[in-house]
Order: C-alpha cells, then sequence, then structure tokens
C-alpha cells in the first residue's frame, strides 16, 4: 500500500457537556484525499467530533492537528478546513452569488478574480444562472449544492459534511450521494462526512468510522465494516444481523464448537485474537448467510420454526423463531428456493461466514469507573 | 329569511365598525379641522385658513420646543437601539448566572407607573449632579426606551438560526465582522421597529419627561401641557397637524417594508 498522508490527527481527544461525557478518548487519523465517514446513530458524539475539527467545540483534552499543526486553540476562521451545515446556514440576506463569494471577499481577493472563481464553482456544482437569486426562492437540493459551492471556493484541505443529505427525500439523496463522491474524486480534497444512515455511508466512504456512545467502535472499508463488524454494536447497527450470545466449548486449529442457549455451532475464530474455553462471545452472521435444512447438518443442532415471511421488493426474507424465542433472519432472491411458513428447519451455516466477537472490555471497565466514582 | 338575516348582520357589522373608527379618528379630524379654523376660539368652526400655519412659523417657542422633542427623540434613540440590541443579542447568544433575573428585570421599567420612573430618574440626576436639561431628557428617555428595543430585537432573535454565524466564522469572518455582515443585516427588521418604537416614545413622553427636564428645555407635549392653562391657540393645532400626516407617512412606509422574508 502507498504512503499515505495524515492530514487531520486525533489525539486522544475526550469532550465533556457538563455531566455527559460525549467523546470517549478518540484517536483517529484521517488522510490526505480520502473519504472518510463517521457513522453511528444520534447522540453518539459524530456531530461533536466534527465540530471540534471545525473549530466550534474545544475538546475538553487531547490534541487535533491539521498539516501537523495543533488547532484547537484557533478559531474557525483561523482553520483551513470548511464546513457544509446541516441546515445549509446560507445567508438568507444575500443572493447566491454573495453567498458563494463570501469566503472570498473574507480574504480580500480582488473582485475579478473572485467573480471569476464564482463562475467557476457555480458551473462545478450546475447552478449558473442563479447568482442572482436568494436561498429562500431555492430547493433543498439547490441549497445543498450552493452551500457545498461556499465551502469549495475557499479550497479546504478537509471538507467537513454535517449529515448534509439529512433533510433531502430518498432519491435526491442517491443523486446527490454520487454528486458528492465525484465531486470528492474529481477535487481531490478530503471529506469527512457525519451521518446516521449506513447505506449512505457504505455508498459513499472509502473508510468508516464507527461510532458508538462516544466510542469509535471500528474504523475500517465499508466492506470490512460490513464483513468483519469488530462489536455486537457495528454489527446490529451497520446491515441485518444475526447476532447469538454463545460460548466456546471446543477449539481445533482455528475453527471453534460454541455452544449457544439453544445447541451447537461451528465458527472460524478470528486471527490473532487468543481465546479461551469457556469465553463468552457473540457469533453474528448476516442473514443472506444462514443457510436451512431439513436434517441437522455437522457440528449445528439449532431448531427452528418459520414464523412469517416478508417480501421486501426481490427479496424474501423468513422469520425463523429458534427454541429461546430469539427471531432469526433468512434473506433470500425471490428466484431462491425458501422455507414454507410453519414449516421445522434446522438452521446452519458456513463456518467462515461468522463474524466472532468479544465483548467489549473497555465498556465494562468504563461502567465500573463510573459506578466507583460516583457517575463523574 | 336566513338570508335577510345574513345581510342585516352584515350591515350592522359594518356599522360598527365604521363607528369604531369614527371614534378613533374624529378627534383628529377635529384638530385638523380647526387647524384651519379662522376663529381663535375653537367652538365654533367661523371660516377657512391658512393663517395659523403662517403664524407657527413665527412661534419661536413653540418650534422650539418641538426641535427639542426631535433632537432628544433621535439621540435618544441612537441611545437606546445600540444598547438595546447588543444586549438582547448578548443574552440570546449567551448563558450566564442571573440570566433569567436580568430578562425578568427588563420586564420592570415597563410596567411601573411612569411616575415612580420619573421621579427616581430625577433623584438620580440630582444625586449625581447631572445638569437637569436636554443631557437629562435623553438619558431619560434612552432608560425607558432600552427595554422595548431589548423586546423587539428578542422576537427577531427567536427565529434567528445561530449557525449561519457559524458559517461565517468557518468562511474566515471574525466575530466583528460576522455581526456586521451576517448577524445584523438579518435582525436588522426588529433592530429598526425597535428604534421606530424608542422614537415614539420619546417624543410622546409627558410624564418622565416632566421630572427630567430643566429650564429652557421643554418638549413639545410639556409645552402644550403648559399651554392648556392658558388656552391653546389653533397655531399648535396646525403644528399637530403636521406631525400628524408625516407620522401617517412613515407609518405607511415601513409597514409596507415590513414584509420582507425572514429566513432562506
Amino acid at each position: 500500500m502507498e504512503e499515505r498522508k495524515a492530514i487531520v490527527e486525533i489525539k486522544n481527544v475526550n469532550k465533556i457537556f457538563g455531566e455527559n461525557h460525549v467523546v470517549h478518548d478518540l484517536d483517529l487519523t484521517i488522510y490526505k484525499g480520502e473519504f472518510l465517514t463517521m457513522l453511528g446513530p444520534s447522540g453518539c458524539g459524530k456531530t461533536t467530533i466534527l465540530r471540534m475539527i471545525g473549530g466550534f467545540e474545544e475538546p475538553t483534552g487531547g490534541q487535533i492537528l491539521v498539516e501537523g499543526e495543533r488547532v484547537e486553540d484557533k478559531e474557525p476562521f483561523e482553520r483551513n478546513v470548511n464546513t457544509v451545515f446541516q441546515s445549509y446556514a446560507l445567508f438568507p440576506h444575500m443572493n447566491i452569488w454573495n453567498n458563494v463569494a463570501y469566503g472570498l471577499k473574507m480574504k480580500k481577493v480582488k473582485k475579478e478574480e473572485i467573480s471569476r472563481q464564482v463562475a467557476e464553482m457555480l458551473q462545478l456544482v450546475r447552478l449558473n444562472g442563479f447568482e442572482k437569486r436568494y436561498p429562500s426562492q431555492l430547493s433543498g437540493g439547490q441549497k445543498q449544492r450552493v452551500a457545498i459551492a461556499r465551502a469549495l471556493i475557499n479550497r479546504p484541505k478537509v471538507l467537513l459534511l454535517d449529515e448534509p443529505l439529512g433533510a433531502l427525500d430518498l432519491k435526491l439523496r442517491k443523486e446527490m450521494q454520487l454528486e458528492l463522491k465525484n465531486l470528492q474524486k474529481k477535487l481531490g480534497i478530503t471529506f469527512v462526512y457525519v451521518t446516521h444512515d449506513q447505506e449512505e455511508a457504505l455508498t459513499m466512504s472509502d473508510r468508516i468510522a464507527v461510532m458508538n456512545q462516544g466510542y469509535l467502535d471500528q474504523l475500517d472499508t465499508p466492506e470490512r465494516v460490513y464483513e468483519k463488524p469488530a462489536t455486537k454494536f457495528v454489527a446490529d447497527f451497520i446491515g441485518e444481523s444475526n447476532i447469538f450470545e454463545a460460548t466456546i466449548s471446543h477449539m481445533t486449529g482455528d475453527t471453534a464448537s460454541i455452544g449457544l442457549e439453544v445447541g451447537n455451532a461451528l465458527c472460524l475464530l478470528e486471527k490473532g485474537v487468543s481465546y479461551s474455553l469457556s469465553e463468552m462471545v457473540y457469533a453474528c452472521v448476516r442473514p443472506e448467510k444462514v443457510l436451512f435444512s431439513a436434517g441437522e447438518a455437522e457440528g449445528f443442532n439449532i431448531k427452528g420454526v418459520v414464523k412469517e415471511q416478508i417480501y421486501v421488493g426481490n427479496i424474501i426474507k423468513s422469520n425463523i423463531i429458534i427454541a429461546n424465542g430469539q427471531m432469526v433472519i433468512l434473506s433470500r432472491l425471490d428466484i431462491d428456493e425458501v422455507p414454507k411458513v410453519g414449516e421445522a428447519v434446522n438452521i446452519y451455516w458456513n463456518p467462515d461466514d461468522v463474524v466472532l466477537m468479544k465483548s467489549r472490555g473497555y465498556q465494562i471497565h468504563h461502567v465500573i469507573e463510573n459506578a466507583s466514582l460516583g457517575g463523574d | 329569511m336566513r338570508s335577510r338575516q345574513k345581510k342585516i348582520g352584515r350591515i350592522l357589522s359594518s356599522i360598527y365598525s365604521y363607528l369604531v373608527y369614527l371614534f378613533l379618528y374624529l378627534p383628529i379630524f377635529i384638530i385638523i379641522l380647526f387647524s384651519f379654523n379662522t376663529s381663535e376660539r375653537n367652538i365654533v368652526f367661523e371660516g377657512f385658513t391658512f393663517e395659523w400655519y403662517l403664524k407657527l412659523f413665527d412661534n419661536g417657542v413653540l418650534l422650539n420646543a418641538y426641535g427639542n422633542t426631535l433632537f432628544v427623540g433621535f439621540i435618544s434613540t441612537v441611545i437606546a437601539t445600540v444598547i438595546g440590541t447588543l444586549a438582547s443579542y448578548g443574552m440570546s447568544k449567551y448563558k450566564f448566572k442571573g440570566k433569567g433575573i436580568i430578562d425578568i428585570l427588563l420586564y420592570i421599567p415597563v410596567v411601573i407607573p411612569e411616575i415612580v420612573l420619573g421621579i427616581s430618574l430625577l433623584a438620580i440626576f440630582n444625586l449625581s449632579n447631572i445638569p437637569m436639561g436636554l443631557t437629562s431628557l435623553i438619558i431619560a428617555h434612552a432608560t425607558f426606551s432600552i427595554p422595548f428595543v431589548v423586546f423587539t430585537v428578542n422576537a427577531r432573535l427567536a427565529g434567528f438560526d445561530r449557525s449561519v454565524e457559524e458559517a461565517a466564522m468557518d468562511l474566515g469572518a471574525g466575530r466583528i465582522k460576522t455581526f456586521f455582515t451576517v448577524t445584523l443585516p438579518i435582525i436588522l427588521p426588529g433592530v429598526i421597529s425597535g428604534a421606530f418604537l424608542a422614537f415614539t416614545l420619546s417624543v410622546d413622553d409627558i410624564i418622565i419627561s416632566f421630572f427630567t427636564t430643566g429650564p429652557g428645555s421643554n418638549t413639545f407635549p410639556l409645552k402644550v401641557m403648559e399651554l392648556t392653562k392658558t388656552g391653546v391657540a389653533p397655531d399648535v393645532y396646525a403644528l399637530t397637524t403636521i406631525v400628524f400626516i408625516v407620522t401617517v407617512a412613515v407609518t405607511f412606509i415601513t409597514q409596507r417594508d415590513k414584509k420582507k422574508p425572514i429566513k432562506g
């Protein structure tokens, strides 16, 4: 892999608002030219991280470096990063031309140069001809493009985008996702993108940082995040997952036999991770990887009954209830063979389709810490 | 039958509204009418004349009083608008201890009887050796106008999206530049309404002015009050008429501008 140059380095950053510990000991390096997405449910701290990079919040502890230079104490107008705000934050009293030109005017760029660059930017976001309009006269998608043009005209080292497509309808979102991705490739600017939409994250990103209650759970490529979720939370949040609580009962080579509440199963041990017998783990299997048969497969004995079937376009989802009442989802294309409703089936899977996860030690540690310090 | 009842109802309701307007505007109309009256005693209308309008320009005392009113009104409005706008902005932007109390304290000058405020101001001016005259009038007027400016600007700031300021700073504007290029233009309609309100209150005021004025710095309302003891001459009506017409014109202009949109 080629040598990548770090552009934003977040080192051991914490953020506490009053009694809320919003970001915990975050270490994150963002590389030059990449499209990094911060993904997580609302309240996971992703927007706070973005605002700390942008200069709108000060970290309670830790360092933030942009191009190797510490910026925690710098004002937003002293940083070479720009933000596209969730609510667009266009200036309502200025027309589109003046909105886009604002950054250059503040830098006291020459008039002819401003005119040239604004025209170029509006061309780039396909809004030429809208110069004289006011933000209130534009549609959501157009406003969004103005917000992007207004930020990009400053040639930022990093563009921060805070759920920029949140207010758009589905079809427009899809269009804008591609447009943004293309724009990023074309300009080669580092994008740091915040969203709670996992599909959006998977579609656009080079890397995804999955945030969970202020912790960085996983930082990896979209494929890896989907195929090899690092924690139960990631497995649950990204795509659909069947997650089983289990204990390791046998280990032979790289394969383990695990005991579920309702029976036994096989799975492949993660490389480079040490396990011990009787250790508690989570086994995660994607719905499309769940297999079924009438008889027991070797190493497996999980029985269930098909409760219902749901048609989702060209995919059929079968909900199978197993002995402890847990629901296992099995999804197939509608041209594939599916079990019948009411049918008793045996569930199994290919051992390398399972992701084995340890329970999160540091979270337990955090709970203990909280309890002993009285919640602070 | 039904439609007939409806028709009567409609007629009655329009008569009612005409009466309300008549009640509101008749006194003003009479003043205007008598400003053109040839008789000096405003009991019967004897004939039409512009005499009082001409005489008005010879009445130095009256014109001087009106000049004072405009001067005090203008300066106190500027002071109250600047202080009130900054106060409102600061209080909406920052959270601090005792903010709730300050919020409530702002209402007190509005609700307490003017006479209390007048006497208190008089006492303060005496204690602090501020000479009674135009200066004390300006300070007094600015004082009671500030809360009204704060309220109108508050109303505007309530619908103000802070991220617009963040966007300006993000794009390279410092705090002061952000205020003047983004915040102020957006809240300007509120600031202007507040200024108009402050000016109106100042020009109108009698009670507080009565306590805080000094020799030789009578305002127009005080002068008229004084004249009522000896009888009001029609040249006062003439001046009132001019003021009325100017005010109506200004009101129409500002109301027309008020319909501009607030947000993008």
